[in-house]
């Protein structure tokens, strides 16, 4: 399946591109520990990329990977086709690779609007002395990088808390203005490190919504850690299954789901002794 | 008006100016502490160091002269030039950002995610390293600040103010230094510069970026490296300003690095994480101890002034730990 070079159409009818980031042969060790076995698999322009598996499987580790914050062992990382030397978490997220992270990492002493300013810091591009010498280019500058911020905390409804601290906020809405932050980056491949853990049913539906809406109205490419089965079956068009570090399954929604080796992860098995 | 009174107004005025003084090297501290939370103790010999570096620069001294000289049998010790002030602040400024990459480069970037009390013992080292270096470029002898800073009281304010005494013969108006005037003058410039590079540049936004959380800065494209030289630099530009008031003021001599430990009183008043505390602080530890020494010196036989901010902070520890301006300490359970 799935082989056709230039990307295919959904039964939604939304075009899936080539390949942006393909990841080959990833072994990423903790001294004796494998915490990534060999995995390879590609992530498809304006696809939403679903990474799942049990506690321990290494799902945060491969998304460490891509994010440059692990290094692996082994293995090659081509990133929009071309193979990416080894990379600092800052250059990889100049590269245009933005992420939120599984134990929200916010600004906690700036405010909301400020937090998802710093998400446009990429796109600044006056340097320091221009920005003191050449006020007009600046102000420019940062009016247009506002007006991004802007819209995007529109759209993700948050604008009541724009000015609050975020230290103040709930988890619910923590969560949401850290993807707002990674959002405004408008990244080629937005990276999220279960999203949905720790909420209850419906900021986990507010959530689907927009990750769907992320993906469908600003042709977001995403990648996404999930815990709960179901929440990724109805979110992702395609499904890499991870156990104790390896790959078990990769591929639609259904063909993951009709997986023995998954269905076995998941559910267990009585090993025949 | 009563000629104690306006004694008391003329107390509180110099201890404006010299609280001044203080802040600017408190700055130092917070501008470190904020952006890496390493509490940077080399920060008065950092100010030495500049003041050092920029007498010598200007008077065209030989750095390393003493070691030249012991080594190859010479006999050099200036470069026969003198280098103009203002060139001079611009080249001892380019030393203290080299010396910003070098402590990133081989110090601190070794030390990241160590433990706070480790990364403050290496700026113990630091401050003790720098002080040899200091000594060993430009010699130990006690130096002239010759910048161009004017001296003396202030004839202007005395005869302005000399009608506020209303024929008292005792009063001859307010004697305040010029020295303190331009301090003051240039503290004000300098910290609206600081808050409007935080607030309003890229790099002031990366910055405080990394002030708050390192992972989440590395996620939005901020190189750590590049933001701590940064703030070294700026460290070591507020240490030049320092080096230049306080050398104006007493010379350069090695007892000025001491002007660290008049900060650390300042900072537990105003918080380690706040500009605005700094200034504050400063202005309260100066004010403070000036009145004090003026009302109660003198019954408790003077130089009061060598303890009391000392006293002042721990009062203030007792009951507001983290300082006027400090972020608050809440620990959720």
């Amino acid at each position: 399946m799935l082989d056709q070079a230039d990307g295919y159409m959904t039964a939604d009818g939304r075009q899936i591109g080539p390949v942006v980031m393909e990841m080959k042969n990833i072994t990423l060790r903790f001294g004796g520990v494998e915490a990534i076995k060999n995995i390879s698999f590609d992530i498809r322009e304006g696809e939403v990329r679903a990474i799942i598996g049990p506690n321990g499987a290494g799902k945060s580790s491969m998304l460490n990977v891509i994010s440059g914050f692990y290094v692996p062992q082994d293995g090659q990382v081509l990133y929009k086709g071309v193979q990416r030397p080894q990379m600092r978490p800052y250059q990889v997220a100049q590269q245009g690779i933005a992420r939120t992270f599984q134990n929200i990492a916010l600004f906690e002493g700036m405010s909301v609007l400020d937090n998802v300013m710093t998400g446009r810091l990429t796109h600044m591009k006056t340097g320091m002395f221009s920005q003191a010498l050449w006020k007009g280019r600046a102000e420019k500058e940062e009016t247009a990088n506002r007006e991004v911020a802007e819209r995007i905390i529109d759209f993700l409804e948050i604008q009541a808390i724009r000015k609050t601290p975020v230290a103040r906020l709930p988890y619910g809405l923590k969560k949401r203005v850290e993807l707002a932050r990674a959002l405004a980056a408008e990244p080629s491949l937005l990276l999220l490190d279960e999203p949905m853990a720790g909420m209850n049913v419906e900021e986990k539906e507010d959530m689907s919504r927009f990750i769907l809406s992320m993906n469908d109205e600003f042709g977001t490419t995403i990648a996404l850690i999930e815990h709960d089965m179901g929440v990724v079956m109805d979110l992702s068009d395609r499904v890499v299954v991870m156990d104790y570090g390896k790959k078990i399954g990769d591929g639609t929604p259904d063909e993951v789901r009709n997986n023995q080796a998954v269905i076995d992860a998941y559910l267990g098995v009585v090993h025949d002794e | 008006m009563p000629t104690d009174l306006l004694y008391g107004a003329e107390v509180v005025l110099n201890g404006l100016m010299a609280g001044v003084l203080y802040a600017l090297v408190a700055l130092g501290f917070v501008l470190i502490y904020k952006a890496s939370g390493i509490f940077n103790y080399a920060q008065g010999v950092m100010a030495l160091f500049a003041a050092l570096t920029l007498v010598g620069i200007m008077e065209g001294q030989v750095p390393f002269s003493h070691l030249i000289n012991a080594t190859f049998g010479t006999n050099i010790h200036h470069f026969g030039w003198h280098v103009p002030a203002f060139a001079a602040i611009l080249l001892t400024l380019a030393v203290m950002v080299g010396f910003a990459y070098l402590v990133q480069r081989f110090v601190f970037r070794h030390l990241v995610g160590q433990e706070p009390i480790i990364l403050f013992m290496a700026t113990i080292g630091l401050a003790y390293f720098l002080e040899g270096v200091g000594d060993l470029m430009w010699g130990s002898e006690i130096k002239k600040m010759a910048v161009g800073l004017p001296q003396g009281g202030s004839l202007w304010v005395e005869e302005n103010t000399q009608w506020l005494g209303f024929g008292n013969e005792d009063f001859y108006g307010f004697f305040i230094d010029k020295l303190d005037m331009v301090a003051t003058v240039i503290a004000v410039i300098l910290v609206l510069a600081l808050v409007a590079f935080s607030q309003y540049t890229k790099q002031g936004r990366a910055m405080r970026a990394v002030a708050d959380d390192h992972q989440a800065a590395l996620s939005v494209g901020v190189s750590l490296n590049f933001i701590w030289i940064l703030v070294w630099s700026l460290a070591g530009f507020v240490a030049l300003v320092a080096g230049i008031m306080w050398g104006a003021k007493s010379g350069v001599q090695f007892s000025l690095s001491l002007i660290a430990l008049k900060a650390l009183p300042v900072l537990m008043l105003g918080g380690f994480t706040s500009i605005p505390g700094a200034i504050v602080g400063g202005l309260i530890i100066g004010v403070g101890e000036k009145l004090f020494e003026f009302s109660f010196g003198p019954m408790l036989g003077g130089a009061t002034e060598n303890w009391f901010a000392y006293v002042l902070a721990l009062i203030f520890l007792v009951f507001r730990p983290q300082g006027l301006f400090g972020e608050k300490i809440i620990e959720r359970v």
